[in-house]
């Protein structure tokens, strides 16, 4: 069970990484072919959305850095995940091992990890995925040696998003699990 | 006995030119049906029961007031087209004694309603007296009516009482005026929504509130048989499932679980509660009887199983679990056995509620980006979709069955902003969709049954 979803995770992130490229190369070749026609002012004013975008997330996973604090210095206190998912990404899987390692260090913290989902699911489903997605944080944690009964789970559905826009970028920002020091 | 029947069916005949017996099925078709023209004659008070009432309720003129109440929730049907009191010919007194059925028929109204407001006072109490009476004017006579004694700061529920008389007597349906409707009270930012349970009357009057809003609540359910209600409150960050009097405001929480409990609803006998438990990333559906306190796990997958809901028998259970893959309804015994999916179109679907008459389960669906609230019947087949919008979710059925309560959110704009949340009904019939007016933003709906006297 647990093995084939670290494989699953490991295809995925390939996946992503296979369609990040791809999208950049075509993006580049556009770009020089289109750049003879259109005035550059246009050029910018169009591009710059979309740029942004894939600049901040990789599919549908928040990869940028707005709305993320800190559980000690230079400790991200927060994943996101994709629609639906629970699987956690390279990068969350990088924050969470800094976690997991400021824990160890300071044995005497305890802390509440908070699952969220974003506002297009049901509420009583997104109950039981933010549950889902609080425990994968969790059980990463507990992988890199902090103990269980310092980690309790809270799952707040959709019930406190951090961003109130209605889109996809902020949905993603939404879709996270933050652990918080409970001491 | 025999006379009554008679008489009910001397009326069904007279009316069936212009109205069959059964509204219900001229209602799903809905093309070609004409609202029939009502006219509710403001209620008659002697100028004594008047003033004693004034100085009782503050109320000028309480038998106008009342025959609005009978107006709103019947004309908010859409069965009933509520003829323009402006056109009535004839005084509410003479008219409750016996009307000139000729007038009522000049303004084309069909049926009248009639009543008569008596202020009492009995061992220092002070009681109202309410008579009503419903007359066929194309048969000339009276066909229903009743009378009812009470405190007088009850007169809005004489008001629902009459329009359920009046709605059984013409539709052969039972009536939902007389009911009460639970739900979330909202305020504050998208970010930091303050969320209560509050309380009021089907047509939005009597609202109160039921928590203080120190907590975030979620999904309050009515037990069928009685005043009590199961919901879920965040109280000391615990997320547990409660059952609250809502008469004497006592709670508690339900059951012993070592995780999350949510998604509660009664069983139709009112004796159990099924909910989902998550833990370790986990949701499974239990039950708990309030009885013998024993409590039982019914679903075992390492899937998300959850919003369960009882058929009106109690025999089935059916629930929401993404075990396919993505969020699908299934049907289940009460037992937790003979798990079957019954939801296959495109989409995914959730909160399945079984309606109170037993032959469909209504839903919400997410397809395309857009939110569908519909019903299917129990085994999956005849879905239809009743209407769609941006977010809207968490279909509760009216008593009766014909009507289904849900909310609604509104998508924000560039900056975030102009969220609200708001509940709406709908007709069965996928017709008649209304705003619910709230005093607040409001979520989570959920019905009452017919209260008792």
């Amino acid at each position: 069970m647990n093995l084939s979803k670290i494989f699953k995770n490991v295809f995925l992130v390939v996946i992503f990484g296979l369609i990040v490229t791809a999208c950049a190369t075509k993006k580049s070749v556009k770009t020089t072919t289109e750049s003879s026609t259109t005035t550059k002012a246009a050029e910018t004013q169009k591009a710059d959305p979309i740029e942004k975008l894939d600049a901040l997330m990789q599919g549908d996973v928040y990869i940028g850095s707005d709305t993320v604090g800190e559980l000690a210095s230079g400790v991200p206190d927060r994943v996101f995940f994709a629609t639906n998912e629970t699987i956690l990404t390279t990068a969350s899987r990088e924050t969470l091992r800094k976690q997991a390692a400021w824990l160890r260090q300071n044995p005497d913290v305890t802390v509440v990890v908070e699952g969220h989902a974003d506002e297009r699911g049901t509420r009583e489903y997104n109950l039981a995925l933010g549950e889902r997605r609080a425990n994968a944080a969790k059980d990463y944690l507990m992988t890199y040696g902090v103990s269980s009964d310092r980690i309790k789970v809270l799952s707040y559905g959709k019930e406190r998003p951090v961003d109130s826009g209605s889109n996809p970028l902020s949905w993603s920002k939404n879709r996270r699990s933050v652990t918080v020091k409970a001491n | 006995m025999r006379n009554k029947l008679l008489l009910f069916f001397v009326f069904c005949l007279i009316l069936k030119p212009s109205i069959s017996y059964s509204l219900v099925e001229i209602d799903i078709t809905r093309g070609n049906l004409d609202p029939l023209p009502i006219s509710i004659s403001p209620f008659f008070a002697d100028e004594i029961s008047k003033e004693k009432i004034k100085n009782n309720l503050d109320i000028d003129n309480l038998g106008l007031e009342i025959s609005k109440v009978i107006e709103n929730n019947l004309s908010k049907t859409g069965l009933f087209d509520t003829l323009d009191k402006e056109s009535f010919l004839q005084k509410p007194d003479i008219a409750h004694l016996k009307p000139r059925f000729e007038d009522w028929a000049l303004i084309k109204s069909q049926v009248l309603i009639t009543g008569k407001v008596t202020f009492k006072t009995i061992n220092d109490n002070d009681y109202i007296k309410i008579e009503f009476k419903l007359w066929d004017i194309l048969g000339a006579k009276m066909v229903d009516g009743f009378s009812l004694t009470t405190v007088p700061t009850n007169w809005r529920r004489v008001g629902h009482k009459i329009s359920d008389k009046v709605y059984e007597r013409l539709t052969g349906e039972s009536g939902y005026f007389d009911t009460r409707i639970i739900y979330v009270a909202e305020e504050g930012p998208k970010t930091q929504r303050v969320k209560k349970l509050a309380i009021m009357d089907q047509d939005g009057f009597n609202t109160k509130y039921l928590t203080l809003g120190n907590e975030l609540v979620l999904t309050p359910r009515f037990n069928p048989t009685n005043q009590m209600v199961t919901y879920l409150s965040y109280f000391r960050n615990m997320p547990r499932v409660y059952l609250l009097n809502i008469e004497t405001g006592k709670q508690e929480v339900v059951g012993d679980f070592p995780g999350m409990t949510f998604a509660p609803r009664f069983s139709p006998d009112g004796k159990k509660i099924i909910m989902s438990l998550a833990k370790d990333g986990n949701s499974e559906i239990w039950v708990r009887n309030l009885e013998t306190n024993i409590q039982e796990k019914l679903t075992d997958h390492p899937s998300i199983d959850t919003s369960p809901s009882y058929s009106p028998d109690g025999k089935y259970i059916t629930f929401n679990s993404d075990r396919s893959g993505y969020q699908q309804i299934y049907v289940m015994r009460s037992d937790g056995s003979k798990v079957k999916r019954i939801s296959f179109g495109k989409g995914i679907y959730g909160t399945p509620v079984w309606s109170p008459r037993g032959d469909l389960i209504a839903f919400t669906k997410l397809h395309k980006g857009k939110f569908f609230i519909g019903v299917m019947r129990t085994d999956g087949t005849g879905e239809r979709l009743l209407t769609e919008n941006f977010y809207q979710e968490a279909p509760s059925w009216s008593p009766n069955g014909r009507i289904i309560i849900f909310y609604r959110e509104t998508k924000t704009d560039d900056k975030g902003q102009g969220f609200s949340a708001k509940l709406w009904s709908i007709d069965l019939t996928g017709y008649n969709e209304r705003l619910v007016p709230t005093e607040t933003d409001g979520s989570d709906p959920s019905w009452s049954s017919l209260l008792g006297n």
